[in-house]
């Protein structure tokens, strides 16, 4: 959020997002504002309610970038959910499977596998489109629905833990394997390995000549083609990058909040992620500003639960009106 | 009397670049007014800002006496002013009606149809282009949607039209046509304005001629006033092309380029090979397979049968990066759209597939700038602002950009497509000449052009092209309208 207007743009879109959200409330019968003042004194007044911001920030920083650094080279990624469930998929996979391996290389292990589940799930679309089988948004967003399904398969099955027979989920992953988590919180260090993943992200697209090349290819393709430019590789990389990233915000939920595999690894992170980077832009500093918003919604969400006693998928509706306000305000270019 | 429109004072920049300075540019009733000047020296902004498509930083226009703001096309239109652009609006598969039909103002919701026949037939009649109504427009040639776009504007009710290179898409024999029309609709009292870079046509059909330099109109002069010259030294300052100097005889080497019996999609069984130093012209009528015939050389298709050798060498299966490290140029007849990217600046698109610009993970800028300015001047261009983004640059300084850019690196094999078209008469001087210059330093030229003309003045030897294949092979004594028009279109 820089100084030229664009913070108190944001400002104003927020503003007139969350009146929509809870005239909405008020004419279902809730009560918007004492919802508003739960959800800031949770935020702002306990350590978990603060810091819960920032372990949601995480995921939707990794599964914006899935989406952002395909969308430079003009690909659409809407696989960002997939990518999630498979990164976590293959990390359980190591974590049980090298179990007896030294501590110090099962980490490192385990999050290089969430890398590759979630690259090889964006590389099978990469690979459709670039023999030119299929468009990429069409199987990504397809491929959604089959990775929770291999997710299932394993937890029903194989990696089914003998101690809970009622409840499907793998056995609980070696204290070695998880992420570092601050005490007190569940706030785990997958969310420096997302800021890690966006500062190089934008050190790559602003100021190499890969990230030069990413916007000659996302602003003429053909051309690139002519002169030269390895379009199919860019295809390639750039979707296995985005794909690994969503795959490592997997892992860490496996790693460090649930500490297993379950069904339901992502509460859709990866569909909200696609709004962050649509909505952010090719701009380092608005995914994160878009994601800590995206977070706090999902906060506003958990405190409705509770509190006002309406499903969290109303947030969907916060969610909308503030991809309309960022409509009406005219998208940034 | 008031004149249909006037613009004083008028100031638009884009960014660093100043691209209208105009003091005062008007159109008179029953006046077909020529806008004369070089690429780039702001023709299609002053034209664009009066049909509202910019708004000018400064300035004033007035609308038949009245002071107004034009702030949209649409507004444009409802004063009257129409424009009718390089690119034709035409729905192709509407008929000639439905889109002279579209364009009309305030129809009832069910067309008087037959009504409506008749006005249109009327007007095509008294405009001298009479049409067929129920031919899908799209089948027509592009003079013929030319026609339709004129006509479309004046049942709308247009009285000023601004008609931007209106002769680009025309075949010589069409310009007769069009200029029966401008007569036409001068002698209705409409308003045209003729912008253009070519001197015969304002001196023929012009009644006065607005000659615009670096954004600004330096001159306004009736027609029997205007001589050539004069026009020629107006629109270059002074600086008269060079007359035109053959090259003295050059040295050529080994084949640099050749092609042995190499067939794709659309050539077939082509043999033909470049020397070094030498410039191969090819001719042929447009779509017989000059386009294919580039992209087979620059690498974007491979021979399905045949060998592409480059330097002896068996260059067949080579990828484009591979064949542009080697040495090879390419100038293609579109390079908005395959040879750069509309997004990216100047300096930018000068670095795309050069390795000799990588600097640690970044882009040795400086060099570039210095290469750039460099390129530019042994073309004897006036750089445009490096850092401006490509797409904000005229058609003709696009043109002359990738030129730069392709001509820069110092090739040893040059492919051009019909690297003049579009650009004005002292920039298309500028480029043969440095063709002449690349061969003279041993490139290989393969040079193909829609002129004979400039054909024959550059080539050491010309192929004629035909339906994909080779259909005649010419020696500059053998250089000949009539001859090699004859194996263009195939006479017996």
């Amino acid at each position: 959020m820089s100084t030229d207007g664009t913070f108190w743009r944001a400002a104003w879109i927020g503003l007139a997002a969350f009146t929509a959200f809870g005239l909405i409330l008020g004419i279902a019968g809730k009560h918007p504002l004492q919802a508003y003042l739960d959800t800031g004194a949770y935020v702002l007044g306990s350590l978990e309610g603060f810091t819960e911001l920032f372990v949601r920030m995480g995921p939707l920083v990794m599964a914006a970038l899935a989406v952002a650094i395909p969308a430079r080279i003009g690909l659409f990624n809407v696989g960002g959910e997939g990518q999630i469930y498979m990164g976590a998929l293959f990390a359980t996979g190591a974590a049980l499977h090298l179990a007896q391996a030294p501590s110090w290389l099962l980490l490192p292990a385990t999050i290089a596998a969430g890398f590759i589940g979630g690259a090889i799930w964006a590389l099978i679309p990469a690979l459709m489109r670039v023999a030119g089988v299929a468009n990429e948004a069409i199987t990504t967003l397809l491929l959604n629905y089959v990775a929770p399904l291999a997710v299932a398969y394993q937890i029903f099955g194989p990696w089914r833990s003998p101690e809970s027979s009622s409840y499907p989920q793998s056995p609980r992953l070696a204290e070695a394997a998880t992420l570092p988590v601050l005490p007190n919180t569940r706030l785990h260090a997958g969310l420096l390995i997302a800021l890690a993943c966006l500062a190089v992200f934008a050190y790559v697209f602003h100021r190499t000549r890969w990230g030069l090349e990413m916007r000659a290819i996302g602003g003429n393709r053909t051309a690139s083609q002519h002169l030269g430019l390895p379009v199919r590789a860019y295809v390639l990389l750039c979707m296995a990058l985005g794909g690994g990233i969503a795959g490592l915000a997997g892992m860490a939920e496996v790693s460090a909040i649930q500490g297993r595999l379950v069904a339901e690894v992502s509460p859709g992170y990866g569909y909200m992620g696609f709004l962050v980077a649509w909505l952010a832009g090719p701009s380092a500093r608005a995914i994160a500003g878009m994601a800590l918003l995206f977070a706090l919604i999902s906060s506003v969400g958990d405190i409705l639960q509770i509190t006002q006693r309406v499903p969290f998928a109303v947030v969907n509706i916060l969610m909308a009106a503030i991809l309309f306000s960022v409509l009406c305000a005219g998208r940034r270019r | 009397m008031e004149p249909l429109i006037e613009a004083r004072h008028i100031v638009k920049r884009f960014g660093e670049l100043v691209a209208n300075e105009v003091e005062r540019f008007e159109v008179r009733t029953g006046e077909v007014h020529g806008l004369l000047g070089e690429n780039g020296a702001g023709k299609t902004t002053l034209s664009k800002i009066l049909y509202g498509f910019y708004q000018p930083d400064a300035g004033e226009i007035r609308v038949g006496g009245a002071l107004v703001r034009i702030a949209t096309p649409a507004q444009a239109r409802s004063l009257g002013i129409g424009m009718v652009f390089q690119e034709f609006s035409i729905v192709p598969a509407l008929s000639v009606f439905e889109n002279i039909a579209l364009f009309m103002r305030a129809l009832p919701a069910v067309l008087p149809r037959a009504a409506l026949e008749r006005r249109i037939a009327e007007v095509a009649d008294e405009l001298g282009m009479p049409m067929a109504l129920e031919v899908p427009a799209g089948a027509l040639s592009a003079g013929a949607q030319q026609k339709i776009e004129i006509l479309k504007q004046v049942l709308a009710g247009m009285r000023v039209l601004i008609l931007d290179e209106p002769t680009k898409v025309l075949a010589p024999q069409e310009l007769t046509g069009l200029f029966g029309t401008l007569a036409a609709l001068r002698a209705r009292g409409y308003g045209v304005v003729l912008i253009t870079h070519k001197l015969r046509e304002v001196l023929e059909v012009a009644d006065r001629i607005s000659v615009m330099r670096k954004g600004r109109i330096v001159a306004v002069q009736e027609r029997a006033a205007a001589t050539e010259a004069g026009l020629l030294a107006l629109m270059f300052e002074g600086r008269v092309p060079l007359a035109d100097a053959r090259g003295g005889a050059r040295s050529m080497g080994g084949k640099a380029l050749e092609l042995r019996g190499v067939s794709t999609d659309a050539l077939q069984q082509l043999s033909l090979h470049v020397r070094e130093g030498e410039i191969l012209g090819v001719a042929g009528i447009a779509g017989s397979g000059q386009r294919e015939l580039g992209a087979l050389i620059a690498g974007s298709t491979r021979p399905r049968r045949g060998t592409r050798l480059l330097w002896g060498e068996d260059a067949s299966r080579w990828s484009i990066a591979r064949i542009r490290q080697s040495g090879v140029a390419f100038v293609p007849e579109n390079p908005l759209e395959i040879a750069c990217v509309g997004e990216l600046s100047v300096a930018e698109n000068f670095t795309l597939g050069e390795r000799r610009y990588r600097s640690g993970l970044g882009i040795d800028w400086p060099r570039v700038h210095a290469d750039a300015q460099a390129a530019f001047a042994r073309l004897g261009f006036r750089p445009p602002p490096l850092n401006a983004a490509l797409r904000t640059l005229s058609g003709g300084n696009v043109q002359r950009v990738v030129m730069a850019r392709e001509l820069g690196k110092q090739p040893r094999v040059i492919v051009a497509l019909y690297p003049t078209r579009g650009l004005d008469v002292r920039s298309a001087q500028a480029v043969r000449d440095s063709l002449r210059a690349c061969a003279a330093q041993g490139a290989a030229v393969l040079l193909v052009s829609e002129e004979l003309e400039e054909l024959f003045e550059l080539s050491d030897r010309l192929v004629v092209l035909r339906q994909g294949r080779l259909a005649g092979e010419f020696e500059p004594s053998a250089f000949a309208p009539e001859a090699v028009g004859a194996a263009m279109v195939h006479v017996h």
